[in-house]
């Protein structure tokens, strides 16, 4: 299915580091990730693990402290003479970055709906902000395509609310005017950074829906930064796991969720109790995540890991390939590694939901 | 069963916006919580779960209705000493451990405030150990009393606000969304955190939450609350295989599950109470059996409980 499409975006071995009092914190160590025209991505990962950053940096909305060490970031889109070009972001000066690329082609949805709009500005207005900017677009055709887009996102009584404040809306709403705006400009790549975090559960599954049926009625390529497993199962094509600047493990959503390799991911998927958790614990992957003012030696996770072999206190597992699509950076893989089985309790809930899926086919 | 330790019958909390506009945030809501349990509510913003603990607690002071804690009735006016002991014997741990902590104190006096205030120490170095003793058992070590919130991370944060609330060795512990706020493996430790300390010294949660897997993971008994009612109540296994109300079902199906073949199948049920025709002031509480209940006029709890013995059937088939 990758090699059918084209890849659009491909960040390739991005190392970043950032200036501080303290010194200087080597946030991003290394990562590669790919998203396919029409697919979506997840990256998942504890706060601090540097998922924000990897898709700042492809925004350039770096802060002035970051230096970007080594690696690139491909796009590839076809420019308005319908040539096929490819640019690395990181290379692109910061004008042209903010007028051809930012908004136009790659948009972002931010975390929180109440801080990523104007107070001051109608929403019809913030909505229209783009389409001038991007598209030249006359008054009156843009606020078509606001109210075009409005009842896109599910927004009832669309020409009314254009005139509304942000305000005026629940917080359900407001989010679905963010992706308004995201999808004013008809971007490639649809970025959203915890779309769902600040809404409750009912809101959260309309939300998600309307992306996915966004995604589908656009061809829109979507990348979901996030650490809510259950959101990931929902939306992705592919995920990757984010540990201390690192992806530790990237495969199919399949994979990730039924056959996953690396004790990390295993602790991140026990800790979410599911309906039918009923043990008198639940597991906390202990300790917290690394310091990463202080490089850490060998495997970052170690310290953490229950598993963890001789080895990971020397030197850093490299990715190894378990499938076609799916890569991991553990030593338990290597060939030589004592044969270590995931957690009881995670292997039960795993075969619950293995069951649970043939009830559904 | 023993005599509720919380007793809350009809509770009633509006917020006058103006001389024609009164918010009902609570519109009669009654249930009660037994010493050492857990009892949770859920439900969307909006839905009032916030206001019910904080009415509780005497933060507002309630429009109707009548809560008895401890055998002393602390809804209306209060003598000194029923209300010394509604703020020794309950506590409460807030959802952002960012905000509610005050960044100009060190961790010792956070946590030593309520000692100090109730005078429950013998002598500066009592309190020092007292101080100590809840920091190691919320999983600090002692050297965090002398440092600031800022400090810490937010798991950290957290653990501070649980022994804040902890250190009056109160009988109930109210917990607003105290978790949400939290990374999964963080919120992970806290939980655990929390039911540790239950067993230990038997304290009662009243669990405030939207995110129902952990609701179902901590609690004994569940609420749903919606737009100020309280739709359905019952144990949680109730609530979760059988659950009654369309607004329960609504909230049941939009839990992710993780579990990507079955979540790219599943589509959650929708359910708008403007053009559902239900009318919630209306409903009256139902027994389903056992402690499980549900706000339903007759007519509709009639229509409710028989397609569901239909879809069993079904299933069944």
């Amino acid at each position: 299915m990758s090699e059918a499409s084209k890849t659009i975006l491909d960040i390739r071995n991005l190392d970043i580091s950032f200036k501080t009092n303290a010194g200087t914190v080597h946030a991003i160590r290394g990562v590669n990730i790919d998203l396919c025209k029409g697919e979506t991505v997840a990256i998942v990962g504890e706060s601090g693990s540097g998922k924000s950053v990897t898709m700042k940096a492809a925004m350039g909305l770096l802060d002035s402290n970051a230096t970007v060490n080594s690696g690139e970031i491909l796009y590839t889109y076809t420019d308005e003479k319908g040539k096929e070009q490819t640019v690395d972001l990181l290379k692109l000066p910061k004008k042209v970055l903010r007028q051809q690329i930012n908004g136009q082609r790659i948009a972002m949805v931010f975390q929180d709906p109440m801080t990523s709009l104007d107070p001051t500005m109608t929403i019809g207005k913030q909505i229209m902000e783009g389409m001038f900017l991007h598209k030249n677009m006359s008054k009156e055709a843009a606020k078509a395509r606001a109210i075009e887009l409005l009842n896109l996102v599910g927004i009832p009584d669309a020409e009314k609310r254009f005139k509304n404040y942000p305000h005026q809306l629940s917080g359900g709403m407001r989010q679905r005017v963010v992706i308004a705006i995201a999808l004013s400009a008809d971007p490639d790549i649809l970025i959203c950074d915890e779309p769902t975090t600040a809404l409750d559960v009912t809101i959260q599954a309309r939300i998600l829906e309307l992306i996915m049926d966004i995604q589908k009625k656009m061809k829109l390529s979507v990348i979901y930064i996030t650490h809510d497993l259950g959101v990931v199962a929902k939306v992705a094509d592919y995920v990757d796991v984010m540990y201390a600047g690192k992806i530790v493990e990237v495969g199919n959503v399949n994979e990730i969720f039924y056959e996953p390799k690396h004790p990390y991911t295993w602790g991140l998927l026990s800790a979410m109790p599911d309906l039918d958790t009923d043990d008198d614990r639940l597991y906390s992957i202990p300790g917290s995540p690394p310091n990463l003012l202080h490089e850490p030696q060998g495997d970052a996770f170690a310290a953490r890991n229950p598993f963890a072999l001789a080895i990971d206190e020397k030197a850093e597992p490299p990715l190894f390939q378990v499938s076609r699509t799916h890569f991991a950076a553990t030593w338990l893989l290597h060939p030589d590694a004592p044969k270590i089985e995931m957690p009881k309790e995670l292997e039960a809930r795993l075969e619950r939901a293995r069951k649970e899926v043939e009830k559904y086919l | 069963m023993s005599e509720p330790l919380l007793k809350v019958e009809n509770l009633k909390q509006y917020f006058p916006i103006s001389r024609s506009y009164t918010v009902k945030a609570v519109n009669g809501v009654s249930f009660n919580i037994y010493p050492g349990e857990t009892y949770g509510l859920v439900g969307e913003s909006g839905s009032g779960k916030t206001t019910i603990g904080r009415s509780i607690i005497r933060l507002y002071n309630p429009t109707g209705g009548k809560v008895t804690f401890n055998g002393r009735d602390i809804s209306g006016k209060m003598d000194n000493a029923t209300r010394d002991m509604l703020r020794k014997d309950m506590q409460m741990i807030f959802q952002d451990p960012m905000a509610s902590l005050n960044p100009r104190k060190k961790v010792a006096d956070i946590i030593g405030e309520g000692l100090d205030i109730h005078k429950r120490y013998a002598s500066r170095q009592d309190r020092a150990d007292q101080i100590s003793e809840m920091l190691k058992k919320v999983g600090l070590s002692p050297e965090h009393a002398a440092r600031y919130p800022h400090q810490f991370s937010g798991g950290q944060r957290q653990r501070v606000g649980i022994a804040r609330a902890l250190i009056m060795q109160p009988k109930l512990v109210i917990a607003d969304e105290c978790i949400s706020a939290l990374d999964v493996s963080i919120q992970a430790q806290v939980v655990n955190l929390m039911k540790d300390i239950q067993e230990e010294t038997g304290c009662a949660y009243l669990f405030i939450a939207h995110d129902l897997s952990m609701v179902k993971y901590i609690s004994d008994r569940i609420g749903v609350l919606h737009l100020g009612y309280l739709v359905e109540a019952g144990t949680k296994e109730e609530i979760f295989s059988n659950p009654i109300h369309p607004y329960t079902k609504s909230l049941l199906s939009a839990i992710p599950h993780p579990n990507p073949e079955v979540e790219k199948r599943r589509q959650s049920i929708a359910y708008d109470y403007a053009t559902s025709g239900i009318d919630y002031a209306k409903g009256t509480e139902h027994s389903v059996g056992g402690a499980h209940t549900v706000l339903a006029t007759d007519a509709e709890f009639d229509a409710w409980t028989r397609p569901s013995i239909q879809q069993e059937k079904l299933r069944g088939t």
